[in-house]
């Protein structure tokens, strides 16, 4: 079977201009290509630019430089009326359940939003369709004449997922779903991101900073660091085989809920903290807290290359 | 403890139980802030004797139907409040208590009136500011600002001159054209708050234009702020008519007002105080009871405080 | 064994308008010196409203219930005057709370944040107090201690914040400190430099840590006992290596097949708990997980479960363990 590209993304730059001739660097020189089918882990700590790179490729924020294509077709090209198709085949599902759904409108209204805006169903089929979707994440019939305020985290996530789902997506993207909820809840709604995908074959881009989750998810996984891509390799691999050193600080930092091994195991220890964004220093960012870093990595960028099939790092211990 | 059995003990599992059912009761904003509402006395009082004042403006003077707002009869001038004269009478022989009435009625009506033109302007005016941003905020903040730094008083003169006085409408033009700029301030700051909330962003990539954001998403969650200023701004513009009529700008005669009403009863203030205390009563009744409502409002309505 | 707080029948509410939500509905434990207390469950479990009532920093509308005793070194927490209490908080009992952006003074300098709690509770005046202060950014690898001294919270990092907050409540050096959700809103590599912190700085001044945390990697890295709680009860209590090796609670059990693992490759469906935690308005009248409970039983709906002693450091509340009961092996049953 072919695997087709359903989103590229070449050299994508997101700068924010946050005044007295500061820009911040959210995404910096970023490329890779999400499969149709597939799930797509972007996995880095605050600050590295995965939100903003989801948001830029969903068309939220307009790039600065580079490009996005959907489909073909390169979205800062697209006019409005493209935009607008746009909306239709990508969708966004946000982390903070209590932010993101309006708590003046029920439940079934939210859901129905985009039903409306595309013209989809009306009057009675409409409805129909609402509680189908509402059936579909698991909540009931009843809930749609509710408020947002009267449900839990995870239902409220639920509804989130219901209202992407509105408008009959082929691509999510899934900004840190889940971080917000409590771990059985977590597992409830991961869960159903995985029925989802396979009954409705989407394609998802899934954020988040939890790497256990991110792997056991994703098929294949970006890590980003300060803006830029650091490594991007299938999870099994990124997992057994990390190349970059800012991975495998990473993967050694993640606690194992696992008394003897957790006792067993080296940690890395990073020293220092994560460099401000603002007005970066030349050379690889992540050279100030590199326990393997060599004197050419404060100067000069590593490029971001293949070094095993389908195994990419920006690192000058592989170039 | 009763006799335990093994029947007690069979495995039964959790499938049929519904655990996302929600157990308290439905209960929107409105009724939400209606609650906390009745439980502050002082504001619920501040409302009943609200409404009562303005039942008493629409049919007070219908309770003394024999005394005419404008009932010149010099052989019963300045008399005390007695039982007929239930408020006494005034310089020229008419009725005080049809007259106080009579000019509560035009003093709310004009509040009021402001009070709808500032908020229609205003919420216009800084929604839009609001929710563009850049650029299009940056030249609508600057006109607002010149508007704001003309003195008051030469912007009602100017407006009151140019249509020649002709009855309450100017005045009311007057006192909106300079009191929505508070209103657009509030609306267009608010709106800066909520916008980049992420259920404005999901409207936006689910594909709603941006009236319809404004009006459905934003406008809505700041409807409690905008109600709480409204309050505070009728007692203003009562006020504010008041001041004018008393210094010969607002109503003219024959229409009264309470301003007019305490203007004309200053000169007899000596001799016969009733004349002025009782309009002087009835402002500051109204200003109060709005502005302990409107306290009262602010708080019920804080989302912060929900419970 | 040297119990140094003793927690008997603790029972708090909160009087809202809906009704009286019972947070925590009779918890007991105790805590030994110099070990490592977790208490872990999910929100809504109580496990923060405990901690705080240890703290006594629960305020209206919430309240601490007749019969609940809360015994430090044998005096009754909840019967202590204000002067003692003063004493007691941040002299002998310390706490770091969650969100490091909002626990700290945002006009006062750190500095002198922490010099205030030394300048209280050990009486030394400003020079003094500034010197131990010193030593107590170095103690908790801030850099350039000299310059942060005098810096304003803004100035600083999520990680960098926690560390202050740790600084500050270990200052006095406090008999317990109470962790609630430490690292909760940090990223992972900072989390994993805060933990490591708050293991040595509790080796070199044998405090006793009482760890509340959802996070069951974290309590896998430093408790040496667990507790689990669920709808404001304590359902089963272990050491570190019963909890994680050998529970006997569906809860604990199925809390800790839900975990996505990073060293294993198991991919598809994660084993989850269906439905949400029970709205403590309505208590429910027996077990509070048994409406989730796939070992569910008539009688586990009609009364709380005793507690079964199952080893000299575990125990557990679940009516499985009622002779009558049929007999379940966790582990066959659910397929792992």
């Amino acid at each position: 079977m072919a695997k087709e590209n359903l989103i590229e993304v070449k050299n994508l730059k997101k700068y924010f201009d946050v005044g007295k001739k500061n820009i911040l660097k959210a995404v910096d020189d970023v490329s890779f290509n999400i499969i149709k089918g597939e799930t797509f882990g972007l996995v880095g700590e605050s600050g590295c630019g995965k939100t903003t790179c989801g948001r830029t490729i969903l068309g939220l924020y307009s790039a600065t430089a580079g490009e996005v294509i959907f489909d073909g077709q390169d979205i800062n090209k697209m006019n409005n009326k493209q935009k607008r198709a746009l909306t239709r085949r990508a969708q966004i599902i946000f982390q903070d359940p209590y932010a993101s759904l309006n708590p003046r409108m029920t439940v079934g209204d939210i859901i129905g939003e985009g039903i409306d805006n595309h013209n989809l169903y009306r009057g009675q089929e409409k409805t129909n369709r609402i509680y189908k979707l509402l059936e579909l994440v698991g909540l009931n019939r009843e809930h749609a004449s509710r408020f947002p305020h009267e449900f839990s985290g995870g239902q409220r996530q639920r509804i989130g997922i219901a209202r992407a789902l509105s408008i009959e997506p082929e691509f999510i993207f899934c900004d840190e779903p889940v971080s917000a909820l409590d771990v059985s809840i977590q597992a409830q709604i991961v869960n159903l991101l995985i029925k989802l995908q396979e009954e409705l074959g989407l394609t998802y881009l899934f954020i988040s900073h939890d790497l256990s989750l991110v792997k056991h998810i994703s098929d294949r996984v970006g890590v980003m660091y300060l803006g830029k891509m650091m490594e991007l390799s299938c999870s099994n691999e990124l997992y057994k085989f990390p190349l970059h050193p800012y991975t495998q600080a990473l993967l050694s930092a993640i606690p194992i809920p696992d008394p003897i091994m957790e006792k067993r195991r080296q940690h890395i220890m990073l020293e220092g903290e994560i460099q401000s964004p603002i007005n970066l220093n030349s050379g690889c960012r992540f050279a100030s807290r590199c326990n393997k870093a060599l004197e050419k990595c404060s100067q000069i960028e590593p490029m971001f290359k293949e070094v095993e099939k389908d195994h990419y790092v920006a690192c000058h211990l592989f170039l | 403890m009763t006799e335990l059995s093994k029947k007690n003990f069979e495995i039964l599992g959790c499938e049929d139980f519904n655990s996302d059912e929600i157990v308290r009761p439905n209960i929107t904003y409105g009724q939400d802030a209606w609650r906390r509402l009745k439980k502050n006395k002082i504001a619920t009082f501040s409302l009943v004797l609200l409404i009562v004042i303005f039942i008493l403006a629409i049919v007070g003077p219908w309770l003394r139907p024999q005394f005419g707002i404008n009932e010149i009869n010099q052989k019963i001038t300045n008399i005390k409040p007695n039982a007929v004269h239930w408020f006494g009478t005034d310089n020229l022989g008419r009725d005080l208590w049809v007259r106080t009435w009579q000019g509560a009625r035009i003093s709310i009506i004009i509040g009021l009136a402001g009070a709808a033109f500032e908020l229609i302007v205003g919420v216009i005016y800084g929604g839009i500011s609001g929710y563009f941003g850049g650029m299009v905020d940056n030249v609508m903040t600057r006109i607002v600002e010149i508007l704001n730094s003309i003195p008051y008083l030469i912007l009602v003169l100017l407006i009151v001159l140019i249509f020649n006085n002709k009855g309450i409408f100017p005045l009311i033009l007057a006192m909106g054209i300079t009191g929505w700029v508070g209103m657009a301030r509030l609306v267009r700051g608010q709106i800066f708050s909520i916008k980049e909330q992420e259920y404005v962003l999901a409207a936006k990539a689910l594909g709603s234009k941006p009236l319809k954001i404004i009006f459905v998403h934003l406008l809505p969650n700041i409807v409690g702020v905008m109600i709480v200023d409204i309050t505070f701004a009728v007692p203003s513009y009562i006020f504010s008519e008041a001041f004018l009529s008393y210094i010969g700008l607002g109503v003219q005669s024959p229409n009264t007002s309470l301003g007019v009403l305490c203007s004309s009863a200053t000169p007899n203030l000596i001799f016969y105080p009733f004349q002025l205390f009782w309009p002087s009563l009835v402002i500051c009744l109204i200003m109060l009871t709005f502005n302990l409502f409107g306290d009262g409002l602010s708080d019920a309505l804080d989302p912060k405080q929900r419970q | 064994m040297d119990k140094l707080l003793e927690v008997k029948n603790l029972r708090v509410s909160y009087n809202t308008y809906a009704g009286e939500v019972q947070s925590v509905r009779g918890v007991d434990f105790y805590l030994n010196k110099g070990e490592t207390l977790a208490i872990v469950g999910e929100s809504g479990c109580g496990k923060t409203v405990t901690s705080k009532a240890i703290m006594r920093l629960i305020k209206k509308p919430g309240e601490i219930k007749e019969g609940s005793e809360i015994l430090f070194k044998g005096k009754d927490i909840i019967k202590m005057n204000s002067k003692e209490l003063q004493n007691l908080k941040g002299g002998d009992i310390s706490m770091i709370f969650q969100d490091p952006m909002t626990s700290l003074n945002p006009t006062m300098k750190v500095g002198n944040q922490i010099a205030e709690g030394l300048m209280n509770h050990k009486g030394m005046n400003k020079h003094e107090a500034l010197n131990e202060t010193l030593k107590m950014l170095k103690l908790v690898n801030l850099s350039n201690p000299e310059k942060r001294i005098n810096q304003y919270p803004f100035e600083f990092s999520g990680g960098m914040r926690q560390r202050v907050m740790i600084a500050i409540a270990l200052a006095c050096n406090p008999t317990i400190l109470i962790a609630d959700e430490p690292t909760t809103a940090l990223d992972v590599t900072i989390q994993a430099q805060i933990m490591n912190l708050i293991k040595n700085l509790q080796k070199e001044s044998s405090a006793a840590v009482i760890l509340v945390t959802h996070d069951l990697g974290v309590v896998a890295n430093v408790a040496d006992r667990v507790q689990v709680m669920y709808g404001g009860k304590i359902l089963e209590k272990g050491n570190t290596e019963d909890i994680f090796y050998n529970s006997k609670h569906p809860y604990t059990f199925a809390l800790l097949q839900s975990v996505p693992r990073i060293d294993l490759d198991h991919k598809g469906l994660l084993y989850s708990i269906k439905g949400t935690p029970p709205d403590l308005i309505k208590p429910p009248i027996g077990c509070p997980f048994a409406s989730r409970c796939t070992y569910r039983m008539d009688i586990c709906c009609q009364t709380m479960p005793e507690v079964t002693i199952i080893s000299e450091t575990q125990s557990v509340s679940c009516w499985l363990q009622h002779p009558l009961a049929p007999k379940v092996d966790l582990n066959i049953a659910l397929g792992r």
